[in-house]
């Protein structure tokens, strides 16, 4: 279980969020600016709150008040960043098996396989980053990721940098590995569709804080049409068809009912 | 005309021992420094960076005499140097190496420093989120990425040091078989009645050793780029 409870100034921008997930993959859903990718950066010990504490399992990765903050390297956080960040001089199998050596765990052929199949990436192993497509390299870098063992995985907007063909290439693979590795995930969007594709959870966050919590129906409410025997509900579906998609200017109580 | 007498030959091979020898010690002490001026902040780092340029601008007999006022005899590190470890500089051709290290310290620092500022901090930043702890994302990230910076500081570091006169002279005199290298040979040669000869053969092979340091420069840099960025 992941619990955070951050506060961070980060020049005019101030971030207070506090969310628990015991998903299997939270969404973190808001429009760019508001602050997704800093709050994952805390998570990952890329950033330090200026107040605040992280949690994960009961291990306390940040506590201010106790002043612990565990550097990047001792979390075991995996992070995929929208841009990869392949190491341009190692090949893709060295970039795989980078994680497993800094971290001296032992080889694990199968683990291996196993990564390299769901991600389709096994005929990329002897090229360099350099000689990879863009969805190539989101599909070697989430490898990358999960081969270095993490007991979290965080996803900043891994379809951000693709156009819209490539996004459909690579979504199956996140479900694949939604539905196949045992691995929880935060995954940061500003796309509700691949959000409802994806996420099990969802964290809404608008200036920097979280306006809304709950499961996947906050996105499936809106697209259903109106139930006219619940004349509630449909209101509330009139509502949320209201808003434009992906925009965040809904009531956290029209989820409360909604997610029911 | 190539008809190398032996006192030549033994300032050539000098030459590029000195050469050698103060390029491979300077270059991790240069790697360190020019990693801190590129990548931390701390106080008195301008005056750092002023104090590793200074014998860039410095006159070299400036920086041979100051030479000998510390590392000589008699001088604050150079009389514990030799009473405690036994290392003199003064005179020997150790002396000429630290002052060939020297003089050509900021020429090997700068190149290195500007790629490591080139890296994408981002990459590191990734490195880390993988496990890998600072001086594991240094070893393998940083240096490799700066490789080509490194290389072109030693050859810059080296073409530096193999033509150094001023400061060598200064600090560890011109003593034939110790100290005398390429450039105080030609020095020597040049002020005796008929060593024109001599002077102009000296003049030859430094040309030659320059050039062959440039080309292996060129052919390593190309080498070292094409490696980081996939064949």
């Amino acid at each position: 279980m992941l619990r955070v409870d951050v506060a961070k100034q980060l020049g005019e921008f101030s971030l207070q969020a506090a969310f628990t997930s015991e998903g299997r993959v939270t969404g973190l859903f808001g429009a760019s600016g508001a602050g997704k990718t800093s709050l994952i950066g805390m998570i990952a010990g890329l950033l330090r709150p200026d107040r605040g504490v992280i949690s994960i399992d009961g291990e306390v990765l940040d506590d201010t008040s106790m002043r612990v903050h565990v550097p990047p390297h001792r979390r075991r956080i995996g992070y995929v960043f929208q841009d990869a960040r392949l190491f341009p001089h190692l090949s893709v199998a060295q970039n795989l098996d980078y994680g497993r050596r800094m971290n001296r765990l032992a080889e694990d052929p199968a683990q291996r396989t196993r990564v390299t199949d769901l991600l389709d990436i096994g005929s990329l192993l002897d090229r360099r980053p350099g000689q990879l497509s863009g969805g190539e390299r989101q599909r070697v870098a989430l490898g990358r990721a999960l081969l270095s063992k993490p007991r979290l995985l965080l996803l900043d907007e891994p379809l951000g940098s693709l156009d819209e063909g490539r996004k459909v290439e690579i979504l199956p693979y996140l479900v694949r590995l939604r539905d196949e590795a045992s691995i929880p995930m935060v995954y940061v969007s500003h796309d509700a569709a691949e959000l409802r594709q994806v996420a099990t959870q969802i964290v809404m966050l608008r200036n920097g804080r979280v306006t809304a919590f709950g499961g996947v129906k906050v996105f499936r409410a809106r697209s259903r049409p109106p139930d006219r025997s619940n004349p509630e509900r449909s209101s509330i579906a009139a509502r949320l068809r209201d808003v434009a998609d992906g925009t965040l200017l809904i009531a956290p109580i029209a989820f409360a009912t909604a997610a029911k | 005309m190539l008809d190398i007498s032996p006192t030549e030959w033994t300032a050539i091979l000098l030459s590029l021992r000195v050469a050698i020898i103060a390029t491979l010690v300077a270059t991790p002490f240069g790697i360190g420094l020019a990693w801190l001026l590129a990548r931390r902040d701390f106080w008195g780092k301008s005056a750092l960076d002023a104090l590793v340029h200074l014998p860039l601008v410095l006159p070299p007999v400036v920086t041979g005499y100051l030479l000998l006022l510390t590392f000589g005899r008699r001088g604050l590190v150079g009389a514990w140097l030799a009473d405690h470890l036994g290392i003199v500089f003064a005179f020997r051709w150790t002396g000429a190496a630290l002052a060939c290290g020297v003089m050509s310290f900021p020429l090997l620092v700068r190149p290195i420093r500007l790629s490591i500022e080139a890296i994408d901090r981002r990459l590191e930043q990734a490195a880390g989120t993988l496990g890998a702890a600072p001086w594991q994302v240094f070893t393998t990230v940083t240096l490799p990425l700066a490789l080509p910076g490194v290389l072109a500081g030693m050859v810059l570091g080296f073409a530096k040091a193999i033509g150094e006169f001023g400061a060598t002279i200064t600090f560890v005199s011109n003593i034939p078989g110790e100290t005398q290298t390429i450039s105080s040979a030609i020095y020597s040669l040049i002020q005796t009645p008929d060593g024109d000869t001599a002077a102009l053969r000296l003049v030859v092979i430094s040309i030659v050793i320059a050039m062959g340091a440039l080309i292996a420069s060129e052919w390593l840099a190309r080498r070292a780029t094409k490696r980081l960025h996939g064949n």
